[in-house]
């Protein structure tokens, strides 16, 4: 596989990201809440990106909102992955009433858009962590579903699946030792744009204040929590919103490129 | 029957069973969710007999099914119930900001499409070379943000830097046409921001695919200048997809609204939803996401409806 240049600065800044999530505490100058200077301080020696709307430190904080940013989308694109797949598989394997089930439960679901259907779920449900993987990865979960229902549809009716069939195996042995393997490629090309699309649900949840709730930050509170300065001229608040960014931008660019990689050889993608 | 006719009443009827089960998980699907709506209002402290008497009020000890058939009704006759924090008429309240989110969708979609469609094409003209790929670079980055990291940019940008708007958008009442397109001009700038790049990239691949038939090599051949060939031959025969792709980012823009309302505390649907559902208002999020549901899915049907209407197969039955 050639490494295209915007693959690299892609793959890059993607473990850069994830690294500094990973080892926030060491990396992190400051303490998530320590007050350590004034309000809204422009960026300094002591205080590399300056200071936020009561007077703590926006580096450490955009740290340690990494951290969260990226487990809540890492562990809601898993679920996504999971149930879609799985799902897609179970549909296409049995095809007839499960199929159809199926197909139109998933489409009643596309029919509301999910930050609408999103935002009805949390009027009820309680605001933590858990709850808001569980909301991102059920409603993303479609997306996957209809992926892995086409890409499996092809692989369903290949004389291996046959002939496994033949020889006794079970529907989830059929599913998860024949099908998979075969339809991992495009899955795994998906992943990274399903990735984006969490951070981006998570962000703008918490931007709303439906999110990820006080004390613990993540990169759409923080900029929430500093929008009222730009009226001031203080760009606190574009410093996560540039992390949101830069995190979408180089997962797209390294997504697109295994995205070219595997549609050479595997033909399309799919919806 | 004409077959067009059948389709478009197909494609209707379709549309409105969708709405119906779209209601159905709305209201139902949250009551089946934990969480009390009695407990919602009074609070973790209060007595039981408390909690009794507003069930018994709200008439919340009937059978879900028995609510869900009196709201529907209600729907149906445009009374959407009471707002459980300060007790207002929900319809009333939704009316009010309805035209206000719409005055903004309307806005940034009469921008939005034509520069969608010129870029689209200018870009498909000159496929692969630097008009392209500047074009679908900007675009592939305006995908990649959120609305509201894009909002914040563009405040940055034409309040600070170049102090040119405000950074609050207030329509009332009273206000002057003119008034009114100088106090959104920020939030549409970000909204054509947002549906822009989709339209435009979809535009593109729609001529481009449409470019590699037989009948644009004659076209080419009987010595068209290549504008005139996208013009009178591809785009003609890419109008269906187009359109379908436009619609479905307009629809894509109701939603893109509700945030971009709240960066901009736009006085709107977006806003009073998102409100409500910090206060857990559950009647006025069920209605206010019916409307939003109601929307998408009517443009989704309008775009059904274009692309079916725009075939020439159906047009023109043998």
């Amino acid at each position: 596989m050639k490494l295209t240049l915007s693959a690299g600065i892609g793959i890059l800044l993607t473990a850069m990201f994830v690294l500094s999530a990973i080892f926030a505490p060491l990396i992190a100058p400051y303490p998530l809440d320590l007050t350590v200077g004034g309000v809204w301080d422009a960026p300094s020696a002591k205080n590399w990106l300056g200071t936020d709307t009561i007077g703590r430190d926006i580096l450490s904080r955009l740290i340690y909102g990494g951290q969260i940013t990226i487990f809540v989308a890492l562990a809601s694109s898993v679920i996504a992955f999971s149930l879609g797949s799985f799902f897609g598989f179970l549909a296409a394997v049995r095809g007839g009433w499960t199929d159809q089930i199926l197909s139109r439960i998933v489409d009643l679901m596309m029919a509301i858009p999910s930050p609408i259907v999103a935002l009805v779920l949390l009027s009820v449900l309680p605001l933590n962590l858990p709850v808001l993987i569980l909301v991102i990865g059920v409603l993303d979960s479609t997306r996957v579903f209809r992926l892995a229902r086409a890409v499996s549809m092809d692989i369903a009716v290949m004389d291996y699946v046959e002939a496994a069939k033949l020889r006794g195996e079970g529907q989830i042995w059929v599913i998860f030792r024949e099908i998979l393997p075969n339809a991992l490629s495009p899955l795994v090309a998906e992943f990274g744009l399903r990735f984006i699309f969490a951070v981006l649900f998570i962000s703008t949840l918490s931007f709303l204040g439906l999110g990820v709730q006080p004390p613990l930050a993540d990169w759409g509170g923080m900029v929430k929590e500093n929008k009222d300065g730009l009226i001031y001229g203080k760009s606190a608040a574009l410093m996560p919103a540039a992390a949101i960014a830069a995190l979408a931008i180089s997962v797209n660019l390294v997504a697109d490129w295994v995205l070219s990689r595997t549609t050479s050889l595997k033909g399309g993608r799919g919806a | 029957m004409h077959p067009i006719l059948k389709l478009v009443i197909q494609r209707v009827a379709l549309g409105c069973l969708l709405l119906l089960a779209v209601s159905a998980v709305i209201f139902l699907g949250v009551e089946a969710l934990p969480g009390d709506t009695a407990q919602a209002i009074l609070g973790q402290s209060a007595t039981p007999q408390a909690l009794e008497n507003l069930r018994q009020q709200m008439g919340l000890n009937e059978p879900a099914l028995v609510r869900y058939f009196k709201w529907l009704g209600g729907v149906l006759t445009g009374d959407l119930g009471k707002s459980l924090t300060n007790g207002t008429d929900i319809a009333t309240a939704i009316g009010q900001r309805l035209g206000n989110t719409l005055f903004l969708a309307v806005s940034a979609a009469v921008i939005s499409v034509p520069l969608a469609l010129i870029l689209g094409l200018v870009a498909a003209r000159y496929a692969g070379r630097w008009p392209d790929k500047l074009i679908s670079g900007i675009t592939l980055t305006t995908i990649s943000l959120p609305e509201f990291v894009a909002a914040y940019f563009v405040i940055y940008l034409l309040t600070q830097v170049f102090p040119v708007f405000l950074p609050v958008s207030m329509v009332f009442p009273g206000m002057s046409l003119g008034a009114k397109l100088h106090a959104v001009a920020l939030p549409v700038i970000v909204l054509v921001m947002v549906v822009l790049a989709h339209m435009m990239r979809m535009t593109r691949a729609a001529i481009l695919n449409v470019m590699q038939s037989a009948y644009i090599e004659t076209a080419e051949l009987k010595g068209l200048t290549p504008m005139q060939v996208i013009w009178k031959h591809a785009f003609p025969n890419a109008i269906a997809p187009i359109v379908s792709v436009v619609v479905l980012n307009l629809a894509y823009l109701v939603v893109g609204v509700v945030v971009v309302e709240v960066v901009f505390s736009y006085n709107a649907l977006g806003q009073y939803l998102v409100d409500h559902v910090t206060k857990r208002d559950l009647p006025v999020v069920q209605a206010v996401g019916l409307v939003f549901a109601a929307v998408y899915i009517g443009l989704n049907i309008i775009a059904d409806v274009v692309s079916i209407v725009a075939n020439p197969r159906l047009r023109h039955p043998k």
